[in-house]
Parts: C-alpha cells; sequence; structure tokens
C-alpha cells in the first residue's frame, strides 16, 4: 500500500478538526488541542507525500473506486506535494500564533471561539485545491476556502472590516462565477472535466476556442492569485483583518490562485501562446504594485502592495514556460508564502508592541525590542532580496532564465525586476528607519506607548505599568519559528531547487502527470511552440 | 451539441441585468446582480448536456445516446448549494452595514481616502536641506558666492534663494494648494483624516 494513497487525509483531516472545534465551541482550551493536533498530523503527512512522490513519481487517488476521467481524481505531483507542505506549515505556525493571540486578549467572546473551525476548514480548501486532479474539483476547493476566508475577513464584524469584506466577497464571487463559466465551456467544447483528460482533448481543438477557454481561466485565476489589472481589491481588503488572517491570507490565498495558473499554462494549455501578455501583466504586476507600496505609511498595507507586487515575479518565470524559468517560479512560490506571512506575523507584533501599525506613529522600536526588531529585519531584508537569503537566489533564478531566454521583453522583465527589487528594499528600508531606528520623539505623532519608560522584559503576559500590551511568548515563537523556516529555506536552498527543477521539468513534460491518472498507455500529445521560448 | 435557443435567450437577459445591478453602489442590487449572474452561470451549465434526454437511470434496452447527460445536473447542484450559503453570507453582511452605518451602500476605504489627500511633501524627507552638509558647518561659502549657514536648517520656512526673504512652503493636496505646516497639521491624531489608534487618539 503506497503512501500517496492516503492524500485525500490532507483534506479530510482538516475538515474533521473543523467539525470536533465546532462541537466543542464552549471549551477554548479543548479547540486549541484539537486543531493544532490535526494539523500537525496533517503536516506530517504532507511531508511523507512529499518524500513519496520524491522516490515513486506522481500518484493520483481516485476518490470512491471511480475511474477516471468519469471519477474524481486527486492527484499528488512534486509540485503541488512541495506547495502542500510548505502551505500547512505556515498555517501550522499562524494557527500556533493565533491561539496565543486569544490566549492572551481572553477568546471568552463567541466570534473569536469560530476561528478554529473556520480556520481549519480553509486549510482543508487550499489542500483540496493543490491536490485536485479535475477543474470543478479545483472550482470547489476554491470555493471552500473563499467561504471561510469571507468568515475569516469578516471576524467581529466591525465597521471597517464589513467594508472591506464587502469588497472582498463581491470580487471573489465574480471571480467564482468567471471560472465556473470557463469551466462550464471547456466542458461544452471537449465533454470532460479531468485535468489530464482535459490536456489530451484540448490539443484538438480549434485555435480560437483554444484561446478563448483559455483566456477565461488566466482571467479568473488572475484575479484570485491578483495580478495587475486584477490586483485592486487585495490591499483594499487585506489589512483590516486580524494579524493572523491577513498572514494566512497573504501566505495562501494568492498562491492558490498562481498554482491554478501554473497547471492551466503547464498542464492544460502548454506551449507558448499567451506568454507575451502574461510577461506584460508580469511587468505590470512587479512595477505598479511596488510603487503602490511606496506612497503607504500603514505598515500591513505596504505588505499588501509588496504582496501584489511580488505575484509578478511568479507570473513572471511562469510565463517563460523553460524548465529553468518554471523552477525558479515554484521556488519563489515556496520562498513567498514563508516570507510573506512571517513579516504580517511580526507587523501583528509590531503593532502589540507599538500600538500602531503606522510608521508615522511608530519609533525606536529597535531599542524597546531588540527580538522585534529581528524578527522583522530578516524577512524584510529576505523579501528585498538581498544575497544571501532565498529571495536573493529566487530572483537570482528567474533573471538567469530571463536572460537565458533572450527576447527583448525578457530583458525588459530582468529590468524590471531588479527595479521592483530594489524599490521594495526602499519600502522595507523606510519602515526600519521609521518604526525601528529613530527616537520616539521624532516620530510625527508617536504612540503614548513609545513615550512610556520601557518595560525590563517584552515577552510575558502583560505589562502592568502603563498599560503596555507586551508580547506573548507563543505569539513570539510561532514568528520565531516562521523565520527560522524562512532562513532555513535558504540554507536548504540546493536541495528545493533540485525539488523545483523536477517538479517544473515533470510539468512541462506532461506525461508523468497524464499517465498517473489515465493509466501507462494513455497518449500524451506534443506540444506546439510558435517558436522563441523553448 | 444542440442548445435550446429559449434557455440561451434567457441565460444573455439574466447575465446583463445581473451585470447591470452588479454595478450599482446599492448593495442589496449588487447582491441580486449577483444571484443573477450565478443563476444565468447554471443555465449556462445546463446548456452545455445538449438536448433533454431519458433520466439517467441505467436500464439494459436504453441506449446510450437517449440518455440525458448527468454530469452538468451534478455540478449546477454543487454550484446552487454554494451560491446559497455565499448569498446568505452576503445578507448577513449587507443587514451587519445597515446596523453600523444606517446605509445600504459601500463604504469608503478611509486609509486610502488618507494616503489619496497625503501630500507629497514629507517632512522629514523633502524640507530644503542647505547646500553644505559637512561636518564642520560654522560658516561657509555656498557655491552662489552667497554665505549660508547651517544653522537656519532646523527652520520650516527656508531663506529664499534670490530675494533672501521667508517664502511659505506650499505642497499640492488634492487640486488646491495648501501651507506645509496646515498640511502636517492635518496628519496630527484628532484630525479627520488620521484614525484613531487603541488607545482613542492623543491624550
Amino acid at each position: 500500500m503506497n503512501i500517496a494513497s492516503f492524500a485525500p487525509l490532507a483534506v479530510v483531516l482538516p475538515i474533521l478538526g473543523a467539525a470536533l472545534t465546532f462541537v466543542l465551541i464552549r471549551h477554548s482550551r479543548a479547540q486549541r488541542t484539537v486543531s493544532i493536533a490535526l494539523l500537525s498530523l496533517t503536516l506530517a503527512l504532507e511531508c511523507l507525500l512529499l518524500a513519496s512522490v520524491w522516490e515513486g513519481g506522481t500518484a493520483a487517488v481516485n476518490i470512491g473506486g471511480w475511474l477516471p476521467p468519469w471519477g474524481i481524481v486527486m492527484v499528488v505531483d512534486q509540485f503541488s506535494s512541495l506547495m502542500l507542505v510548505v502551505s500547512s506549515a505556515v498555517s501550522l505556525a499562524v494557527l500556533v500564533y493565533a491561539t496565543g493571540q486569544g490566549m492572551a486578549d481572553g477568546d471568552q467572546d463567541a466570534p473569536v471561539s469560530i476561528f478554529h473551525p473556520t480556520y481549519l476548514i480553509l486549510v482543508a480548501g487550499v489542500s483540496n485545491a493543490f491536490l485536485s486532479g479535475d477543474l470543478f474539483n479545483l472550482y470547489v476547493g476554491f470555493e471552500i476556502l473563499l467561504t471561510a476566508s469571507y468568515v475569516l475577513m469578516t471576524l467581529g464584524g466591525t465597521g471597517p472590516r464589513i467594508r472591506a469584506g464587502v469588497t472582498y466577497v463581491v470580487v471573489s464571487v465574480v471571480s467564482s462565477v468567471l471560472f465556473l463559466i470557463s469551466i462550464a465551456m471547456v466542458y461544452g467544447a471537449t465533454g470532460t472535466v479531468n485535468m489530464a483528460d482535459l490536456a489530451i482533448k484540448l490539443a484538438d481543438l480549434d485555435q480560437g476556442t483554444k484561446t478563448l477557454l483559455h483566456v477565461m481561466l488566466l482571467v479568473a485565476f488572475g484575479i484570485k492569485a491578483a495580478v495587475f489589472p486584477l490586483s485592486f481589491w487585495l490591499p483594499d481588503s487585506y489589512p483590516t483583518a486580524p494579524a493572523p488572517v491577513t498572514a494566512v491570507f497573504a501566505g495562501l490565498l494568492t498562491k492558490v490562485g498562481v498554482y491554478a495558473m501554473v497547471r492551466t499554462e503547464t498542464l492544460l494549455f502548454p506551449g507558448d501562446s499567451l506568454n507575451t501578455p502574461l510577461m506584460v501583466a508580469a511587468l505590470l504586476t512587479m512595477v505598479v504594485g511596488i510603487l503602490g507600496a511606496l506612497a503607504q505609511s500603514d505598515i500591513k498595507r505596504l505588505l499588501s502592495f509588496t504582496l501584489v507586487s511580488h505575484i509578478g515575479y511568479m507570473v513572471f518565470g511562469l510565463a517563460m514556460s523553460s524548465v529553468a524559468g518554471l523552477a525558479a517560479a515554484v521556488f519563489y512560490v515556496a520562498h513567498h508564502i514563508t516570507i510573506q506571512t512571517s513579516l504580517f506575523l511580526v507587523t501583528g507584533l509590531i503593532e502589540r508592541r507599538g500600538g500602531s501599525s503606522s510608521v508615522d506613529r511608530l519609533a525606536g522600536l529597535a531599542k524597546l525590542s531588540p527580538l522585534l526588531a529581528l524578527l522583522f529585519f530578516i524577512p524584510a531584508m529576505n523579501l528585498a532580496g538581498i544575497p544571501p537569503f532565498s529571495g536573493f537566489l529566487g530572483k537570482v533564478g528567474l533573471m538567469q532564465a530571463g536572460i537565458e531566454l533572450g527576447t527583448p521583453l525578457a530583458y525588459a522583465l530582468v529590468i524590471g525586476g531588479v527595479l521592483t527589487s530594489l524599490l521594495t528594499l526602499l519600502a522595507v528600508a523606510r519602515v526600519w528607519n521609521r518604526a525601528f531606528w529613530r527616537k520616539p520623539s521624532d516620530a510625527e505623532h508617536p504612540d503614548p506607548v513609545l513615550l512610556a519608560p520601557r518595560e525590563t522584559s517584552d515577552t510575558g503576559r502583560r505589562g502592568g505599568r502603563n498599560n503596555v500590551t507586551l508580547l506573548p511568548r507563543t505569539m513570539v515563537g510561532s514568528t520565531l519559528g516562521l523565520v527560522l523556516l524562512g532562513v532555513s529555506l535558504t540554507v536548504f536552498a540546493g536541495p528545493l531547487f533540485k525539488v523545483s527543477d523536477q517538479a517544473a521539468a515533470d510539468m512541462l513534460d506532461r506525461s508523468s502527470y497524464i499517465q498517473a491518472v489515465l493509466g501507462e498507455e494513455a497518449p500524451v500529445p506534443l506540444i506546439l511552440t510558435s517558436g522563441g521560448g523553448k | 451539441m444542440s442548445v435550446n435557443l429559449t434557455l440561451l435567450a434567457v441565460m444573455g437577459a439574466l447575465y446583463a441585468c445581473g451585470i447591470y445591478l452588479l454595478l450599482e453602489r446599492s448593495l442589496t442590487r449588487v447582491l441580486l446582480g449577483l444571484m443573477l449572474l450565478a443563476n444565468a452561470t447554471n443555465l449556462l451549465i445546463l446548456a452545455t448536456g445538449g438536448y433533454a434526454g431519458l433520466a439517467p437511470f441505467y436500464a439494459k434496452d436504453t441506449p446510450a445516446q437517449d440518455y440525458n447527460d448527468p454530469l452538468p445536473q451534478a455540478l449546477i447542484l454543487t454550484s446552487i448549494v454554494i451560491s446559497f450559503a455565499v448569498t446568505a453570507f452576503m445578507l448577513g453582511i449587507i443587514y451587519r452595514t445597515w446596523v453600523l452605518a444606517r446605509q445600504d451602500e459601500i463604504q469608503d476605504d478611509v486609509e486610502d481616502l488618507r494616503v489619496a489627500e497625503t501630500p507629497s511633501f514629507d517632512a522629514e524627507d523633502d524640507a530644503e536641506v542647505p547646500m553644505e552638509t559637512s561636518e564642520f558647518p560654522l560658516t561657509m561659502l555656498g557655491s552662489d558666492g552667497r554665505q549660508v549657514s547651517d544653522h537656519a536648517s532646523g527652520s520650516r520656512h527656508a531663506p529664499d534663494g534670490d530675494g533672501g526673504e521667508t517664502a511659505v512652503n506650499t505642497v499640492a493636496a488634492g487640486a488646491k494648494r495648501i501651507d506645509a505646516a496646515d498640511a502636517a497639521a492635518e496628519e496630527q491624531p484628532g484630525s479627520r483624516n488620521v484614525t484613531p489608534g487603541p488607545e482613542g487618539g492623543v491624550k
């Protein structure tokens, strides 16, 4: 019995946890234990899955024994298992952080007790989207995670959250409707929604129909991934949610969109028919996003804009449709999930310690809490792509692939990527200079907390004097763990690049995916390229 | 594949009305628009199944092409359930907006407006600096031959290059120009443009 046949447990375990925590809604301690235990179990299972896929290659599980292309199938290949491991590790860290925050603030209130079940359903939806080998099941995965995210986004029902939630829900529903329309059209054109089967049947369609379906799917996923003209909703809605929620959204939700785009580009519509528009979109996403970040004074909003901007790097790697480019994109996705989430978690800590997340009100945090400064500095430099961090390695991989491709547009993207990286450095350096380095008396209007006499320790439950909210150990610990995970991506960049190289080669080759689902004798159609990139 | 023309026309009308309603500012109309869009999409999925046939229960003597395609109907069922849940949630949000703001309209983002109104002038970065920024700022000759002194640099109203008289710094705030000092005061806590901090703004 292969370990890969347990893949559906990655979806089932979190849903089971959601049911249990919902039953235990009045017992917050039991809720915490159950959700953390089940998520750890899921993570352990996914590590085993990654190992087994690395050894034994792509595996497919037919749900309920129905044979593909009729039944629902779940596929574990290197890319999806890598995404599963990274996303579960990140969501576990955020869960620990959130329970720490809940314990520190007293989570007896009714809306917060709904957090655990909703969060686990979100994780289940993300896992389902990563594992799905079926276009409609992918849609269901998206809907599971989106519905959970609507609840998390509006947690507590305060004015700003409801306002942000309305925009978020409407935009998400529109993108889901677009996705559903695309599925209907794909089914109308081919008579199947199984992705491996589609990979074979879509090749027989005429070019016009193919382009229409391709564009519709990319637009639907582009809204979810926040690719430039479709990214307006993200900086508007993310910053108002509670810190752990924003962190997990920033790490996972847009990456699920990117994952779906990767599958569309490599499995369903291989070749380079839409690479030029994708590259232009990637360039605009990078540059427009980071220019937006420079205008912000609120750290959460600034980070939301850098999130949009760095999606551009992944789309760039994807648009090159070469092994080197795709491998760099896969590496970058794994890196970016970890780093962006840890930065949002640190911002939550900054908000607790300094009383605000606006750089106009923050100052002197480096002296007040050197640990916090370190926790911010490492992922911030990593995000900006300073050597030797993984952000630098990912960007170098993308640049190399771009130069290898050698078209004028690829060179423009390489230059745009370097520029974006420097502007990211500028944006985070401004936060660093203002929030961490200057004296509190130099701030435009410093928060009263910062001017208070210094406490001796900055961990622990709650300071007595001046009502200074100090940093609970659980929250600092989980943030530290995530920052260390980010650093370990740098240390183990070699093996990780090997995994992403293999994943990219497998995805571009397609035969292992199609044959894992449809059997060894399934025909793998040749990929038609119009010349240019290879 | 053949298509029922009536269903197609209804679908088109639903899409048109849905998109029109979606573009309204009133939340209830947006919700109605989303519901119409979801139902139009359900009709689209139904259309992909082709003409109606026999119910897809297996019978030995029925040829395969006489059955209706069951998959689109299964997909529609799923999508109906999903849109039902989302509609219920949207109604909850709309009710909450009404409770909070007594308005059935999308509210403006305060922070967004604040960033839009923030003058591009930054008191720290953009204040006029004297030409000489060396470590020994006693009294030196500027490049234009006039004496400049660093000691005056603390003043926000920097000396004007030509006349030597004090010019008032102005900054662009939207369409109008306002005094830099006023612009800085705009950003003070307690001003309408600043969201109050957790402690409730200024002491």
